[in-house]
C-alpha cells in the first residue's frame, strides 16, 4: 500500500524526483537553476543537498541540456532534465525531434535514449506571449516520443515516475498554475505505472468530454455547470497525449454518442482535431457533431483581459456540452 | 586510408549506375583524419560522433565495408538495416555512435556521452567530429561551454576542408584559425595538418591523455581539403581555378604512398594496394547480392 502524504503539485513532483534518484543510481538531474537554487518554481528544492553531484546546474543552453541527456542516456544514465518553460524547448527542438526520437529506431534498438524532459506550460495571469504557449501537439506529432500532461497532484507524481522508468524519451508537461495551489493527499511509493492510459474523472451518460492538463479542472467545473442544465457529462483526462488512449475515448463515446474535446492549446492543428479524426475513422456513430474547444488561432496576449478572451473557460466548455447534447 | 579511398570510389561508381540513391557525401582527401584520430582512441570504450560525411569514420572505427555497402544500398544486411543510409549511420558495437546529418548536433550528444563517463568510471572519451561550417552552429558552442565548465572528457575535432557546403569558410568567419575559439571557453585548442595521419594521431592522443586525466575537453582543428564535390554530382563550379590541383598535389593518399615507397619495396606496396582494392570489390559484390531491407519491419524499434 502506498504511503499517503499531503502535498502540493510541486511537492508531488519533488517527491517523485526523490524516489527516482533514490531507487535508480543511474538517474541524473540537471537543468537551469535546478540544483543550488532548487528550481525557479521550487520544484527541485533540496535535491542537490540530498543527492550531491548527480544533481547539477547547467548553463542556459537548452541544446546542451537535451543533447547532453541523450548522450548520457546512450551510456546507461537515466537523465531527468528540466526545460524551464515549454516555450524554451523551441530553441532545442533539433535535439528532441531529430536526435532523441531517432536513436532507438535507426539503430534498431542497439542504442536508446531513455531520457525524461520535464517542462511546464499554461496560461497564468501576466505571462508574456513567449511564456504562455501550449505546445503538446508539436511533440505529440513526433513518432518516438511520449508526452505526459499531469493534471492532478497524484499524476504529477505518477506520470513523472512512469516516464523515468520508461525506456523511451518522455516529455512531461507540468502546469505552473497547479504548482502551488493547495495540497492534497498523494499516494507515494506505490507501483510504477506504465507510460500510457487515460483516466475517467467523472462518469456521465450524455456526452464525453475529453481534456488534459490544467484544463481538466475547468472541464470538471463545466461538467457541473452542464449538470445544472440537465446534461450528464463524462470527463476523461487523457493524461498521455502520446500514446493517446483512443480505446478509452471510443469506449466512452460508444456509450454517450457525443464528443467534446477541450484544451488550452490552439484548435488549429491541435490534438483535439486529431482525436476527432481518429473517432471519425473508427466509425463510431455520433448523435451530434463532435466539437473542439480551444484557443483561437492568435498569439497569446499578455494583458489578463486579453488572455481571458483567448483561453477557454468553464462556461465556454459548458456551452459546448449543451450544444453537443442538443444535437 | 586506402580502404576508405577505394570504398568511396566504389560508392561513386554505384551511385553513377543508380544502385545507391539519394545524396551521398564522399570524404576523399580527408582520410588521414579518420585513420589518425581512430588510432589514438580505444574504440572498445571510446565513442565517436562523426558528421554526415561519415563513411570514412565508420570504416576507421572498424565497421566492415560489406555491412556499410549493404547499408548504402538499402539492404536488410546493412549496419542499420537500411534505416540509417549514407548520412545517419550508427554502429555502437564499433564505438561509432552515429553520424549526424544535422550539422553540429552531435557535439552536445558527445558531451553527454562524456558526462556519463564522469559517473560510470569507464574512462571513456567522446569525440565529436564536424566541419568548419558546423563550428558556426549554436549547438556546438553550447556543447563546448558545457563540456568546459564540467571538465568533460570530450574532443571536439573540426575537419576544416575550407568549405561550408559550397561556400568558402573564409567568407563565413573572420580569421582563419578556427581553433582559437577554444580559448573563449577555457580549453586548449590547436591546429594540425589534417593530411598527415601521424600528426593527427599525435594531436588527438595528447587531447585523449589530458581528458582521461580529468582535465577536460579540447578543440582540434585538422586542416585538409576535400578533393571531390560536396556531394556526388557537385560540379564544384565555385572552386577557384588551380585550387583543386594544389589540393591533389598534397592529398593524403599520394602522400602516404610516397612515404611508404621510401621503406617498402614497390612490388610489395602494389600487392597491398591490390589486396585492398579486391577486398572492396568483393564486399560491394556481396552486398549487392543481398535482399533489400524488409518492409515488414518498418514499424519496429520505434518504442521500447
Ligand atoms: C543544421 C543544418 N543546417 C544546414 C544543413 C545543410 N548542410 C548540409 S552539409 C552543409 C555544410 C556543412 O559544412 P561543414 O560543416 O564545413 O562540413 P563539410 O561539408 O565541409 O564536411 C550544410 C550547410 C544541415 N545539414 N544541417
Amino acid at each position: 500500500m502506498p504511503e499517503i502524504k499531503n502535498l502540493s503539485y510541486a511537492e508531488a513532483v519533488n517527491a517523485a524526483l526523490v524516489r527516482a534518484l533514490d531507487e535508480r543510481a543511474e538517474v541524473l538531474l540537471f537543468g537551469e537553476d535546478v540544483a543550488l537554487p532548487g528550481g525557479v518554481f521550487g520544484v527541485t528544492k533540496g535535491l542537490r543537498e540530498r543527492f550531491g553531484e548527480r544533481v547539477f546546474d547547467t548553463p542556459i543552453s537548452e541544446s546542451a541540456i537535451i543533447g547532453g541527456a541523450v548522450g548520457a542516456a546512450m551510456f546507461g544514465r537515466r537523465p531527468i532534465v528540466e526545460i524551464m518553460w515549454a516555450d524554451f524547448f523551441l530553441v532545442a527542438l533539433d535535439q528532441v525531434v531529430n536526435q532523441a526520437a531517432n536513436v532507438r529506431y535507426v539503430s534498431r534498438g542497439a542504442v536508446t535514449a531513455p531520457i525524461t524532459i520535464r517542462t511546464q506550460q499554461g496560461s497564468a495571469p501576466g505571462a508574456c506571449a513567449q511564456h504562455s504557449q501550449s505546445l503538446e501537439a508539436m511533440f505529440a506529432h513526433v513518432p518516438g516520443l511520449r508526452v505526459a500532461m499531469p493534471a492532478t497532484h497524484q499524476d504529477a507524481y505518477d506520470l513523472l515516475l512512469a516516464g523515468v522508468w520508461c525506456d523511451d524519451p518522455v516529455i512531461v508537461i507540468e502546469n505552473r498554475t497547479l504548482y502551488h495551489t493547495g495540497r492534497s493527499p498523494v499516494g507515494v511509493n506505490g507501483a510504477i505505472q506504465p507510460a500510457e492510459g487515460a483516466a475517467i474523472r467523472r462518469s456521465g451518460t450524455d456526452v464525453t468530454l475529453l481534456t488534459w492538463g490544467a484544463m481538466l479542472h475547468r472541464a470538471l467545473e463545466a461538467a457541473e455547470l452542464a449538470a445544472g442544465r440537465g446534461i450528464d457529462a463524462e470527463v476523461i483526462d487523457a493524461r498521455w497525449i502520446r500514446p493517446l488512449d483512443l480505446g478509452a475515448v471510443l469506449a466512452s463515446v460508444e456509450r454517450t454518442g457525443r464528443l467534446v474535446v477541450a484544451h488550452e492549446a490552439h484548435t488549429t492543428g491541435g490534438v483535439g482535431g486529431e482525436v476527432l479524426a481518429a473517432v471519425a475513422e473508427a466509425g463510431v456513430h455520433l448523435r451530434s457533431a463532435p466539437l473542439r474547444v480551444g484557443a483561437p488561432p492568435v498569439r497569446i496576449p499578455a494583458a489578463p483581459a486579453l488572455a481571458q478572451a483567448v483561453i477557454p473557460n468553464a462556461s465556454a466548455i459548458a456551452d459546448a456540452l449543451v450544444r453537443s447534447a442538443a444535437g | 586510408m586506402l580502404r576508405i579511398r577505394f570504398f568511396e570510389e566504389e560508392v561513386s561508381r554505384l551511385r553513377a549506375e543508380g544502385s545507391i540513391v539519394g545524396s551521398v557525401h564522399l570524404c576523399n582527401g580527408q582520410e588521414a583524419i579518420y585513420a589518425g584520430a581512430s588510432a589514438a582512441l580505444d574504440l572498445s570504450r571510446d565513442a565517436v560522433f562523426p558528421t554526415y560525411r561519415g563513411h570514412g569514420w565508420t570504416l576507421a572505427c572498424g565497421v566492415p565495408p560489406y555491412a556499410l555497402f549493404a547499408e548504402l544500398l538499402g539492404r536488410q544486411t546493412g549496419v542499420n538495416g537500411g534505416r540509417g543510409g549514407s548520412a545517419y549511420l550508427t554502429a555502437p558495437e564499433y564505438g561509432m555512435y552515429g553520424e549526424n546529418s544535422i550539422v553540429g548536433a552531435g557535439a552536445p550528444i558527445a558531451a553527454g556521452a562524456a558526462l556519463a563517463a564522469t559517473f560510470d568510471g569507464s574512462g571513456r572519451i567522446a569525440l565529436a567530429a564536424f566541419g568548419d561550417g558546423a563550428l558556426n552552429q549554436g549547438a556546438v558552442h553550447e556543447a563546448m561551454n558545457f563540456a568546459a565548465v564540467r571538465d568533460l572528457p570530450v574532443i571536439f575535432l573540426v575537419e576544416n576542408n575550407h568549405y561550408s557546403e559550397l561556400t568558402p569558410i573564409a567568407s563565413m568567419v573572420r580569421g582563419d584559425r578556427l581553433f582559437k575559439r577554444a580559448s573563449a571557453y577555457g580549453m586548449p585548442g590547436g591546429q594540425v595538418d589534417g593530411n598527415d595521419p601521424t600528426a593527427v594521431r599525435d594531436a588527438v592522443a595528447r587531447a585523449v591523455e589530458r581528458a582521461r586525466r580529468g582535465q577536460g575537453p579540447a578543440l582540434i582543428e585538422a586542416v585538409t581539403q576535400r578533393i571531390v564535390g560536396h556531394y556526388i554530382g557537385d560540379a564544384q563550379h565555385y572552386r577557384p581555378p588551380g585550387e583543386l590541383e594544389t589540393a591533389l598535389a598534397d592529398e593524403p593518399i599520394s602522400r602516404l604512398l610516397a612515404t611508404l615507397r621510401e621503406t617498402i619495396p614497390y612490388a610489395e606496396l602494389d600487392a597491398l594496394t591490390e589486396r585492398v582494392r579486391d577486398e572492396i570489390a568483393d564486399a560491394s559484390a556481396l552486398a549487392r547480392a543481398d535482399p533489400p531491407a524488409d518492409p515488414s519491419t518498418v514499424l519496429e524499434h520505434l518504442y521500447a
